[in-house]
């Protein structure tokens, strides 16, 4: 079989995987994006619907944006997943002009999808000063501020930029205030709880706001849109499912207002608790609930090292298993060579992101797209070194071979492989080294490895469990750097070593 | 026998090989004499087949071995390895290459031990031996050697071109040599071609060359390399 047929054979094998990927699972299963809120809701939803016990729950959190989450839902790999009214009418409608529950409603039937009545809080940018100031000030809204055009603020670089930040607001409102400064948000937090400015801009439910004890200031005059938060699911879970849909309409709609999120937010957050723990805390239940160190996805670092190192080691026995023949076809004829090359250039130039992302409609989420996405990523040094390194050979002792009269394949495995060898080698390094790292970005749609740990603590603002992700990461780089060099004796021939492989 | 006729190979703009033609009896050795970039390397490739011409015909009856400078060893494979591999590609077996390559070996004289080393491993004669037992291996009618001494240094190359001579005669090969060395060609040729530009310049014995050059340039060519007069008294 020609390499060529090898490669579309596989296409349409991997193209079929995709939706039997969806068929396969019965359980309901529930997603979030990849920050706090999101988190502790889908947790919510998750014990809620487990306590209903009309069908096993299958929990797929933390996946990245909007544009992975809803991809994750509209492909049917999730059944629902916590969203906000205002995203849903900007980026996924993308009709801003649909803003009620039940419009919302009417536009999403023809895709297939549904929302619950807003759960009561609402995630969109607020100002907050501190409690004091609103005392002595009497500050309560929006408006109040007007009268007092000696305030000072800080804003994050991006609310000071943008049209629906302060610049819309301050016409809006007519605001006028003495001095207004940029700052990098997590600290300005500090700036209004020490006194330094007046006025700083928050997410409505955030964390920080008990901690710091900050008033948020009332939008009277309804300027920021609104972002309620509905649950968004598949318009079959509702039918499949309808205990499960009735409590939770029951009880979560209208029942977790702004300053109950931001209490959820802040107990993961501030007091490290679990998810799990902060949304069973919300439910009731005390025995779940009961705080213990929140340190179990650290634990899980045994476990997370196998996912990792499996997504590499498969993804890398697929690259090498496309990217060699690959580079040995371009090698041979120059015309296809220079057009696959420079295709699998131009995939090198998709961000990893928004090729994962890319994955979803076609394979879904969770493990086998990553694959995919990360195999097509490693080819570049594959198929480039197989061709750097088969082209580069001393003409002499290619001519030799032909002289000699050596089939194809004699010729490719007794001279040309071996006599390149150290030069593919070196590209299948650097490609196991860079997969390595890309790998942690699988677990943006569900695909496991250190991640997970990456994610999360980007999510909960927590060092230590991003290092605890990427350290294992750097590590394992290192060893497979060590590993190869122990390969290298096997694969490349003795009278070889020592030689270098000049492309890279 | 071996025989091109007015054979043509040009790259490019420039004119590599100039409507040469010619015959090697069999059993006997040509030499084909002429300095870098006068088109014999590229007639060489041209009889091989590792380029097409661009007009004229080449008869080959029979295989062909093929030596070139340094052996053109490859380095992965032993000495062994690299002599039987054409014997590999024919699926002798493991048997009847063994007993060939001891043969071989004692034509060319390489020690049995020299062959379980690696070409890096081997001096430069060493190797032109092993090169030259690959290119006998399946024991091929016709022998093409390209400036097979020129990287040695000169009491191997002296040894080898003894040596050499010997072997050609006693398996009546029909042999074409390329060199530029005036006295190899001396050496070996009955026939000598002189190529100047890719155009065949003179054709005949040594002699016929010195004592009746066609062109100047052939007296030129054999004057330019041959030793000062008053320095062959002192040796």
């Amino acid at each position: 079989m020609t390499p060529r047929r090898l490669a579309a054979l596989l296409a349409i094998a991997l193209a079929a995987l995709g939706p039997a990927a969806a068929w396969a699972a019965t359980p309901a299963r529930v997603g979030s994006k990849s920050f706090t809120e999101s988190y502790v809701v889908a947790e919510i939803v998750a014990q809620v619907a487990e306590q209903v016990g009309e069908a096993p729950m299958e929990r797929k959190l933390g996946l990245g944006g909007t544009g992975i989450a809803y991809g994750a839902l509209a492909s049917g790999e999730i059944d629902i997943y916590p969203e906000y009214t205002g995203t849903i009418s900007h980026a996924i409608l993308k009709d801003a002009s649909v803003t009620t529950v039940d419009a919302l409603r009417a536009r999403l039937r023809p895709l297939g999808l549904t929302i619950s009545d807003p759960l009561g809080f609402a995630n969109t940018y607020a100002l907050a000063v501190a409690r004091d100031t609103a005392a002595r000030l009497g500050l309560r809204t929006i408006s109040d501020l007007a009268r007092h055009p000696g305030l000072s603020a800080a804003f994050d670089a991006g609310f000071l930029e943008r049209d629906d930040g302060w610049p819309g607001l301050r016409r809006h409102y007519g605001l006028q205030l003495a001095r207004v400064i940029g700052m990098e948000h997590a600290l300005t937090y500090q700036a209004v709880a020490s006194g330094h400015v007046d006025v700083i801009d928050v997410f409505s439910t955030d964390g920080q706001l008990a901690r710091f004890d900050l008033v948020v200031l009332e939008d009277d005059r309804h300027f920021f849109p609104d972002y309620a938060a509905v649950l968004l699911a598949r318009a079959s879970l509702p039918e499949r499912l309808p205990r499960t849909w009735t409590a939770l309409q029951q009880r979560l709609a209208g029942r977790i207002d702004n300053a109950t999120m931001a209490r959820l937010n802040a107990e993961v957050e501030l007091d490290h608790r679990t998810f799990a723990q902060a949304a069973a805390a919300f439910l009731g239940d005390r025995e779940a609930a009961r705080p213990t160190r929140r340190r179990d996805l650290i634990g899980d670092v045994g476990k997370l090292t196998l996912e990792h190192l499996a997504l590499v080691a498969v993804s890398l026995v697929v690259a090498v298993a496309i990217g060699l023949p690959l580079g040995l076809l371009a090698a041979r004829h120059r015309v296809v060579g220079q057009v696959e090359l420079m295709g699998i250039g131009v995939l090198q130039t998709i961000p990893a992101l928004a090729l994962l992302a890319f994955m979803i409609p076609l394979f879904g989420i969770g493990k086998l797209p990553a694959l995919v996405a990360l195999s097509l990523y490693a080819l570049l040094p594959i198929v480039r070194n197989t061709y750097a390194g088969v082209t580069s050979l001393d003409r002499q002792l290619v001519d030799m071979a032909a002289v000699m009269r050596l089939g194809r394949w004699q010729r490719l495995a007794w001279i040309e492989l071996p006599l390149a060898s150290v030069t593919i080698m070196a590209g299948v390094k650097t490609a196991a080294v860079l997969t390595v790292g890309t790998a942690t970005l699988a677990a943006f749609i569900g695909g496991g490895g250190y991640g997970t740990l990456i994610v999360s603590g980007l999510a909960l603002n927590d060092v230590r469990m991003i290092l605890a992700g990427a350290i294992p990461a750097a590590l394992m780089a290192l060893a497979i750097h060590v590993a190869f060099e122990a390969l290298d004796r096997l694969v490349v021939p003795r009278p070889l070593h020592g030689a270098r492989g000049t492309a890279r | 026998m071996l025989a091109l006729r007015d054979v043509t190979k040009t790259f490019g703009a420039r004119v590599a090989v100039d409507h040469v033609s010619l015959t090697v009896e069999r059993g006997s050795t040509r030499v084909l004499l002429g300095s870098s970039g006068s088109g014999k390397s590229t007639i060489l490739r041209l009889i091989l087949g590792l380029l097409r011409p661009d007009g004229g015909q080449i008869s080959v009856d029979g295989g062909m071995g093929y030596v070139v400078q340094e052996g053109a060893l490859y380095p992965h494979l032993t000495a062994r390895q690299n002599a039987t591999l054409p014997a590999r590609a024919e699926e002798w077996t493991a048997a009847r290459m063994a007993a060939r390559l001891d043969a071989l070996a004692k034509l060319v004289g390489l020690e049995p031990a020299l062959l379980d080393l690696y070409p890096g491993e081997l001096s430069g004669g060493q190797r032109q031996r092993v090169g030259l037992a690959r290119a006998l291996m399946l024991d091929p009618p016709v022998l093409l050697l390209d400036e097979p001494l020129g990287a040695l240094d000169p009491i191997s190359r002296a040894e080898l071109q003894t040596h050499l001579v010997g072997i050609f005669r006693e398996l009546g090969k029909t042999v074409l040599l390329v060199t530029h060395d005036v006295r190899e060609a001396f050496l070996f040729g009955s026939t000598i071609t002189l190529l100047n530009n890719g155009r065949v310049v003179q054709e005949g014995t040594f002699e016929d060359l010195a004592r009746r050059p066609a062109e100047p340039y052939v007296a030129e060519f054999l004057r330019a390399q041959a030793p000062p007069p008053n320095m062959t008294a002192y040796l």
